[in-house]
Order: structure tokens, then C-alpha cells, then sequence
């Protein structure tokens, strides 16, 4: 991909609609996405973001059958499978994870079958699966826009709670903190979020932009605090960088807006693997 | 219950500090944890069961026993952090199940490690121990609690630090801060010295020590006596999920005072505690 390409498709930012809708997308996603994920990876359920993607499958595979908005049949279908999972969770210890699986691959199936019946067929489904950015109406950014708040509102007026339950389940409940419900409320989050992310990645891919930039940012952040700031600025400039790249090269937005994060992923794994190399020899030459 | 007994005399503790059990000489408050019949377990099997036990203010109360006796269920029992499969447990004559200000209460839970996978500071670790004592948006107010408390236990100078880098038994020592940050009545410690070396538990036994002038009420679920001896002034041992003994100190058979660390009753050798975590 030339530098001409590439400077074309940030001109083509301040030319197109679609385009400037696609980044607004794109930048609510980079900021709800880590800023709820990060509490997911501490509770070491970093894979519960895929699990309802799958689930909301079946929320948009139900929309397009009933001629309904898929996005908002999506939340409500994502968060009563966000409930499920924690009553599910709560519920059983030994057979927890079995009960997910089956709820996740009957989210998937049921969106499959659904969508059979849906007059469009299964052709508008694939958008939702894999994101299709640059379709995203005014309609759909307000509804973003309006989830992207609550999500963002509620997990800074009880980031301290989610904090102490992420990080020591026991001592929150000891402390008299609700754990299910404050349980129930992070998957809910997650849900929201994972709506929010749907046309942005796809549901397939939505888990990758509330673990990789975490990830990424906790390589070299020294605090819960700052690893969850870096995690936000990772997700937007991949969300954006993809983007423009995803327009300059003419390749499908999701995949690349999650190439782009995997790849900051690996540059700073890189960097903290010869910094951590550095001060071992510095100290090595001390002695 | 017995709380008689208890004699205010000093003995040097294993590194030659004057611990004392001065405070023992308090007279006894109001009751604190009260369990009548109660039966706690998991998934409908009762691992620790009590008769009737009642533990009052300005107690300091080792729970003793091998591994698998009950003491850490009966310790949750107390918090309902355990199903009650029959009973009744009271804190501060309040149901448990009701309790709803528990900013009274500390807890160190019996977990190896404060770190999670995302990068923790010492100070986040704590502040999270002064959720029920401030309002959720109100968080500068907390600092001199944190502060202080991180002070208690020596981590002053690593406050800022990741809890990952610590060592095992400083990290023992964050977690204890953040039980402590609450500046709470009640304190109960499940396995304080699980995993650390003998100058980290010399430590935590100073801090506890200062505490306890403070009129603390501290339950401590301890395979061994260790440090905290001085400071301990009734055991209940714990065995095979029933009391065996409940009562001062100075009248416990010495042999059930070293049950944990002498007596498995499953047979099996003792697992290492705090296994990678040096202190």
C-alpha cells in the first residue's frame, strides 16, 4: 500500500459521510471495548465477550426475520444471555463451563436457523458477523452513541466495585459487596458492548478489541489505572488506523482494525521482551 | 465458650520482641461472632460444624488444626462466604445475612498471590479494602487510610509498586493492609503466614501487635502458632470438622497445639504452602 493510497484515504475522511460516521463507530468501540474488557481479563474471562457474540447471532439472525432493528433485538437478546451466563456461572461450579458452551453454540445455531427464514437470507447476516463499518447509518451511531454512554457511565461511577470483584472475588464478598449482582452487571456491560462493537468488527471478532488492546497495554503499564488509559488509546488508534487502511487498501474494515491491534500487540511484546533483555545485562554488567 | 483465665504476662517472641499479651487483661466487650448449631460446607456437605461458640471483643483467638479439619470454612462460615446448612451465625448481634454495613469487619483470604493478570499497584490493592467505608465518588479522601495502613504493615516504600514484583511474603503483607485499611473492629485472618519466611512473619505479628492496643477483636486461622503466640489468648482446635478444644491458651494440651503442624488426619503428607513465593 503506497503513501499516495494512504494519504487519499485520510483526505477521504473529510470528503465522505460514511467515512466520518465509520470513525465516530469506530472511536466509541475503541473506548467502550477496553474499558470493559479490562475487567474481564482480571476476572480471567476474557473469552466471555466471543461467547456473546455468538449469543447475539441469534438477536440479529431474529431481527432480520421479523423486519425489526437487528441492533436493538441484538441487546436484548445479548444481555438476557449475559443474565443466563452469570445465573449459569453462580449456579454451578463444576459444570459451569459446559453450560456456557452449549449456551454459546446454541446462540451461533439458533442465528444460523433463524436467518433461514429471513426474506434477505443469510447475505445480511455476514455484516453483522464480520462488521461491515462503512454501512453504519446515522440511526445506528445514535443507538452506539446512547450504549457507548451508559457502558462508559457506569463503569466509571463503579469502577472501584467492579475493581474489587474482578480482582478478589472472596474479599468482595466478605466486604458485603452484591458479587452476582455486580456479576450480572459486568456481563451486561459486556453485552452492550459487544452490540456496540457488532457492526464495528462483527460479533466474531468483537472479543479482540476488549482483550488485545488490555493485553497490549498491560505489557507496559504499571498500574490497574494506566494499563486501563493505554488500553483505551490502543483500541482507538487501532480502530481508526484500521480503518483508513481498511478504505486505503480496500480491505474488510473488522478484520483489519483487529490486524492492527494484533500488531501493536506484537511490536510492544517486542519492546518490553529487549527492555526486560536491556536491564538484564545492565544488571549483569553492574556485578 | 471460655474466657477465663487469661494471665497478663509477657514472653519474647522468636526474635527476642517484647509481644505482649497485655491486653489480655482488658476486660471482655460485647460479643462479636456468635454460632449457634451451626453446620457450613459446600454444595450440601458440611465440612465444620459448632455447637455453640461466641467470641467477644478484644479477643485474640488462633484457630488451630491439621489440614481438611474445618477451620478455614468455619473462619467463612463466620462471613457467610460458605453455604449454612443449619444454624445461626451472628456478627455484632446482627444476622450475617443481614449485615449490611460490614465496614467493621477485615478479612485476609487464604489466596497465594494478589496478583491478577493485569498489573495491580499496592496501593490500588488496599483502596480496595475501603469500599464500605467511603462514598463511591468521593476518592480522594481515602489517601491517609491507604497510606497509613500500607505504613502498618512496612510496604511504605512500595506503595507505588506492581503487587506482581513483590515477594511472597510482602505480598501477604499488601493483602493485610488491605484488610486492615477499613480501620476495622473486627479482623479475621485466614493463614496470614501461608508462604512467607520468618522476618516477613515477624513483621506482620509487630503490626498486629501495635493493633491490638487498639481494642482489635483478631481471629486467626493458623497451622502453627508461630509469632503470633505471645499475642494469642484463647485456641479453638479444629478436627475433623467438629471443636475438639476451645479455650485459653495456657490450658491446651501442648499436642493439640501442634496438631497442624504434627497430625494430618487424611494421612497424607502436609502440601506446601505459598509453593514459588519466597518471602
Amino acid at each position: 500500500m503506497s503513501a499516495v493510497l494512504l494519504a487519499n484515504a485520510i483526505t477521504a475522511v473529510f470528503r465522505y459521510d460514511f467515512l466520518q460516521r465509520a470513525l465516530v463507530a469506530a472511536v466509541l468501540v475503541g473506548i467502550t471495548a477496553p474499558a470493559v474488557g479490562i475487567f474481564l481479563v482480571q476476572r480471567r474471562l476474557a473469552l466471555i465477550g466471543d461467547g456473546l457474540g455468538h449469543v447475539a447471532v441469534t438477536g440479529v439472525a431474529l431481527g432480520l426475520v421479523v423486519h425489526r432493528t437487528p441492533v436493538l433485538i441484538a441487546v436484548i437478546v445479548a444481555v438476557l444471555g449475559a443474565v443466563a451466563i452469570e445465573i449459569v456461572r453462580a449456579a454451578s461450579d463444576t459444570t459451569g463451563e459446559i453450560a456456557l458452551a452449549v449456551l454459546f453454540y446454541g446462540g451461533i445455531a439458533g442465528g444460523v436457523v433463524l436467518v433461514s427464514k429471513a426474506p434477505s437470507g443469510s447475505r445480511n447476516l455476514t455484516q453483522y458477523l464480520f462488521g461491515s463499518i462503512t454501512t453504519t447509518s446515522n440511526g445506528d451511531l445514535v443507538v452506539f452513541a446512547v450504549l457507548a454512554a451508559v457502558v462508559l457511565g457506569v463503569v466509571l461511577l463503579l469502577g472501584p466495585v467492579l475493581f474489587a470483584v474482578s480482582n478478589d472475588e472472596e474479599f468482595a464478598r466478605a466486604l458485603g459487596i452484591p458479587v452476582i449482582g455486580i456479576n450480572i452487571l459486568l456481563a451486561t456491560l459486556t453485552a452492550l458492548t459487544v452490540v456496540v462493537s457488532m457492526r464495528v468488527v462483527g460479533v466474531l471478532l468483537v472479543s479482540a478489541l476488549m482483550v488485545v488492546p488490555v493485553a497490549t497495554a498491560q505489557l507496559f503499564a504499571g498500574s490497574f489505572r494506566s494499563t486501563c488509559l493505554y488500553a483505551v488509546v490502543v483500541a482507538v488508534l487501532s480502530a481508526v488506523v484500521g480503518i483508513i487502511v481498511s478504505y486505503a487498501a480496500d480491505l474488510p474494515s473488522g478484520g483489519t482494525i483487529v490486524l492492527v491491534a494484533i500488531g501493536f500487540f506484537a511490536l510492544s511484546l517486542v519492546g518490553s521482551s529487549l527492555q526486560r533483555l536491556a536491564h538484564r545485562t545492565a544488571g549483569q554488567g553492574a556485578r | 465458650m471460655s474466657d477465663t483465665g487469661r494471665k497478663s504476662h509477657e514472653h519474647p517472641d522468636h526474635s527476642g520482641h517484647a509481644h505482649s499479651r497485655a491486653h489480655a487483661c482488658q476486660p471482655l466487650g460485647d460479643v462479636v461472632i456468635s454460632v449457634e448449631g451451626g453446620r457450613f460446607g459446600y454444595g450440601g456437605h458440611a465440612s465444620a460444624s459448632v455447637a455453640r461458640l461466641e467470641i467477644r471483643s478484644g479477643e485474640v483467638i488462633a484457630l488451630l488444626g491439621a489440614n481438611g479439619s474445618g477451620k478455614t470454612t468455619l473462619m467463612k462460615g463466620f462471613l457467610g462466604l460458605v453455604d449454612r446448612i443449619e444454624g445461626k451465625v451472628e456478627l455484632f448481634g446482627e444476622p450475617v445475612e443481614r449485615l449490611q454495613d460490614r465496614s467493621a469487619i477485615g478479612y485476609l483470604p487464604q489466596r497465594q498471590s494478589a496478583a491478577g493478570p493485569i498489573p495491580v499497584t499496592v496501593n490500588e490493592l488496599v483502596r480496595s479494602g475501603r469500599l464500605t467505608r467511603r462514598n463511591p465518588l468521593g476518592l480522594g479522601r481515602d489517601d491517609g487510610a491507604v497510606q497509613a495502613a500500607i505504613s502498618v504493615v512496612g510496604l511504605a516504600a512500595s506503595a507505588r509498586k506492581r503487587v506482581s514484583t513483590l515477594s511472597g511474603g510482602q505480598q501477604r503483607r499488601a493483602l493485610l493492609a488491605r484488610a486492615l485499611v477499613g480501620g476495622s473492629q473486627l479482623l479475621l485472618l485466614d493463614e496470614p503466614f501461608a508462604g512467607v519466611d520468618q522476618a516477613n512473619q515477624e513483621a506482620i505479628a509487630d503490626a498486629l501487635d501495635g493493633l491490638l492496643h487498639e481494642g482489635l477483636t483478631l481471629v486467626v486461622v493458623l497451622h502453627e502458632l508461630g509469632p503470633l503466640e505471645p499475642l494469642i489468648t484463647r485456641v479453638v482446635v479444629m478436627d475433623n470438622g467438629t471443636i475438639r478444644f476451645d479455650g485459653p491458651i495456657e490450658q491446651a494440651p501442648p499436642e493439640l497445639l501442634h496438631m497442624g503442624h504434627d497430625h494430618d488426619p487424611h494421612g497424607g503428607p502436609e502440601p506446601t504452602q505459598g509453593i514459588g513465593l519466597v518471602g
